[in-house]
């Protein structure tokens, strides 16, 4: 009988020889590349390898005005002019295109942000196109949803894109406030303004009326202008807790309405009677989903105490089939982390989860020499007081906590600040539905984790945000209603 | 423990077995199908599944002649490539085990016979016994028995568990498989239950299907008996054998659970010791891949001896 062992996958890079960067980019103003009144650009970096991508233009008050200015007019004399069927029939447009081009922006997607090519081809990229579709079918049918009601577009939106899912949350934010017959100011994040960009080139190849999408790229203090000009109707942000407070003080006394989908430290709770393997997946995926840059992540894991030993074992085990690498790599499941600034706040709460006497786990595997990576890691023996416990990590780092009561969970579930998501796995499904009444979450998966529709509405409790986006409630958000 | 366990303690063991969850198996099989098998990896895995191969025919019309084509065919997967291995078994009715054991002489190929009435399982026990018996006389290395699927979707689990282990008994040395017809069962909870029933009962491997009934060996069902092997060898450090049978016809499939095996049970299941494909049209494929890894042309079916 013979024995082979040793067997390892090899490399299999998605080539990125296709994709033609350029050297500098511009400000996409009033359907123009426009150079940046404030004549600065700064460096976009590839976290996979540390190397340069292209130089991109830094916004400051005064492109932030000439964009609003577009934007206003295009509301003005175009876009509000329009019927839901005509706008409905461009983000249809725009949708195709995107469906077209999925391959360069999947590449494009891992390039900027290191997210691997697996999850940016297989999920983030498909599910921005569905958005743009499902919102392009609501364009013509707002008053059906919601009857009885006086309903307007509110005029510009300023929105304000995370570095986590690029794309994808720039469709979040764009389709429903195009369908809902609004212009756009748009503020990507400084590290992955990449997809946004090209998102403009579509918008033009789509013949999409000057002005409706604007974007202005650059740092927080652009994102700030943004906020802060006084012809901006409406302020998406999706973000940090930290800049979403000082947003939330600064809309204080404007008439702009505001939604916020900040951060999460969701709860992922394993009953006895889980179908356990199942659940082993679920928390990969919970957690180690686009390198736990995700901020619904489950983060948190609670294992009742009866199945907690086998739980961890089988994790462990699990964890010895993750590969880190290159994100370009078809076969990597945890890529780049997406700057340095985020792997040393990671390795920064690492040190305080070590510090804090929590016991450590990371399979044994080796990252690249350049760029920014982070192994994967769980945290056993963790108090329910610990830092490791209650704030955000937005990193490959799993907290397991046990618990033996239903109730004993719910408390500990819902002491945090937070409130964006749970999971809870069981077999029984008036446990289900118990625990999902009694979790302050804005999701709650049964069974499964971090699954995304644009029909379905996302948005948190407490310091996690408020509002919706997605499904007909994510509309709502870009409407004004009077009775 | 093997074997003996009385009605109140089969009961027990077997209200240990987890409940699958549909969705997040086929979740987990999208992940391993995801990746990308290629270059040298895809050559050392295209050995490795020709070495696993039980080549099998199990068919009414079969005799002497076509059993020792078959065993050539065993010895000499494709002369025109060198360093090539053979297959691990070849899988014949009892009646062609004789025939099977002096054509392959001490090839080191094993004979597999399957028995207990196969396929369907539905012949009195003593018959069953006497099929085995008939098998091991004539010499077979392995013995693929059928289960009796009547008996374990009534809740008969006492009964299926002593057929079982009365057959491991007469077993000796051969290694016992154990055969669900999964494609008879109603989900995957139970084919996790019978795989827990059938390891706690003596199988030294179990498979799948017997091939003449569809759905046969599904990536869920395999992951879920994979599971079933993992959470036995953690508790008690026993390795238990694995073969999917019937429906795994291509090189990309078999690949695919290839990884299936070493992400879930790890690498010390990849040989032919702990894995096999129960297959007849799979050994083609894989030497036309292989020719193709090897040469970079595509090569007509016309040059692969069928058999």
């Amino acid at each position: 009988m013979m024995s082979q062992t040793n067997w390892n996958l090899e490399p299999s890079l998605e080539s990125a020889a296709q994709i033609q960067l350029q050297a500098q980019y511009e400000l996409f103003i009033d359907g123009k590349w426009q150079a940046p009144l404030s004549n600065t650009y700064f460096d976009n970096v590839n976290p996979a390898d540390e190397s340069h991508l292209a130089k991109i233009a830094w916004g400051n008050a005064a492109d932030v005005d000439l964009a609003v200015c577009a934007a206003r007019t295009a509301y003005d004399n175009v876009w509000s002019k329009l019927s839901g069927a005509e706008r409905g029939k461009y983000l249809f447009r725009i949708a195709r295109l995107m469906q077209e081009k999925a391959k360069e922006l999947a590449i494009l997607e891992t390039l900027d942000g290191g997210k691997p090519i697996r999850e940016s081809r297989d999920i983030d990229i498909p599910l921005a196109c569905n958005h743009f579709f499902y919102y392009a079918g609501w364009a013509d049918k707002l008053q059906e949803a919601f009857a009885g009601q006086q309903i307007a577009a509110l005029g510009v939106a300023g929105q304000i894109t995370p570095w986590n899912f690029p794309l994808l949350m720039l469709a979040w934010k764009v389709a429903p406030a195009l369908a809902c017959g609004n212009t756009v100011v748009l503020k990507p994040a400084e590290t992955t303004s990449l997809t946004a960009l090209k998102f403009a080139e579509i918008c033009q190849e789509a013949g999409l009326p000057a002005g409706v999408v604007n974007i202005v790229t650059g740092y927080g203090d652009t994102g700030a202008a943004l906020v802060a000009h006084p012809d901006v109707d409406k302020i998406a942000f999706t973000g940090s807790t930290a800049v979403g407070k000082q947003i939330q003080k600064a809309c204080i006394g404007t008439a702009k309405k505001l939604t916020l989908e900040l951060g999460g430290k969701s709860a992922n709770i394993i009953l006895e009677d889980a179908p356990i393997d199942q659940a082993v997946e679920g928390v990969i995926n919970s957690i180690f989903f686009n390198q736990g840059h995700v901020c619904c992540a489950g983060s948190r894991l609670f294992v009742q105490e009866s199945i907690a030993e086998r739980v961890i074992e089988k994790l462990k085990f699990r964890l010895q089939s993750i590969y880190v690498g290159h994100p370009l790599d078809k076969n990597t499941d945890i890529g780049a982390i997406n700057s340095k600034k985020q792997l040393e706040t990671i390795e920064r709460y690492i040190a305080i989860g070590l510090a804090e006497g929590a016991e450590m786990y990371q399979p044994d595997c080796a990252l690249p020499s350049q760029g920014f990576y982070c192994k994967p890691t769980l945290f056993t023996d963790v108090a329910q007081s610990a830092r490791i416990a209650q704030e955000e990590v937005f990193g490959p780092v799993l907290t397991i906590q046990t618990f033996r009561t239903m109730e004993e969970v719910v408390q500990k579930a819902n002491n945090s600040p937070y409130g964006l998501a749970a999971g809870v796995w069981t077999d029984k499904g008036a446990r289900i539905f118990g625990l999902s009444q009694q979790l302050k979450a804005g999701v709650i998966w049964a069974n499964t984790y971090n699954k995304f529709d644009p029909a379905s509405p996302f948005g948190g409790y407490k310091e996690s945000g408020f509002g919706r986006e997605g499904g007909r409630h994510g509309l709502s958000a870009y409407l004004k209603f009077s009775n | 423990m093997l074997g003996n366990l009385s009605t109140p303690e089969l009961s027990s063991l077997l209200a240990l077995s987890p409940s699958i969850d549909q969705i997040g198996t086929n979740e987990r099989i999208t992940r391993i199908q995801a990746r990308s098998i290629k270059g040298a990896a895809k050559m050392q895995g295209l050995r490795m599944a020709l070495s696993m191969i039980d080549l099998t025919t199990l068919e009414g019309k079969d005799t002497p002649a076509k059993v020792r084509q078959l065993c050539f065919k065993a010895q000499h997967l494709h002369d025109q490539a060198a360093d090539l291995p053979t297959v691990a078994a070849v899988c014949v009715y009892p009646t062609m085990v004789g025939v099977a054991k002096k054509a392959l002489g001490n090839s080191g190929i094993k004979v597999a016979s399957v028995s207990t009435a196969f396929p369907s399982g539905q012949a009195p026990f003593e018959v069953k016994k006497l099929d085995t018996l008939y098998a091991l006389d004539n010499g077979a290395d392995e013995i693929d028995m059928v289960v009796s699927r009547g008996r374990f979707l009534s809740g008969d689990y006492q009964f299926v568990y002593d057929e079982i282990a009365a057959i491991k008994e007469l077993c000796s040395t051969a290694r016992l498989k154990v055969i669900f017809e999964t494609g008879e069962l109603d989900s995957l909870d139970q084919v996790r239950k019978i795989s827990d029933l059938a390891i706690a009962a003596g199988a030294d491997f179990i498979k799948t299907s017997t091939g003449k009934i569809q759905p046969a060996a599904t990536f869920p069902v395999v992951l879920t008996m994979l599971g079933a092997i993992k959470d036995h060898f953690d508790k008690t450090g026993q390795m238990i054998g694995m073969k999917p049978a019937g429906g795994i016809s291509s090189s990309k499939l078999a690949l695919q659970h290839l990884l299936m095996v070493k992400e879930v049970l790890g690498e010390a299941w990849l040989s032919n010791e702990w894995y096999r494909f129960g297959a007849s049209s799979l050994a083609n494929d894989l030497l036309m891949q292989y020719q193709k890894q090897l040469t970079g042309k595509y090569q007509s079916a016309a040059y692969f001896s069928i058999d």
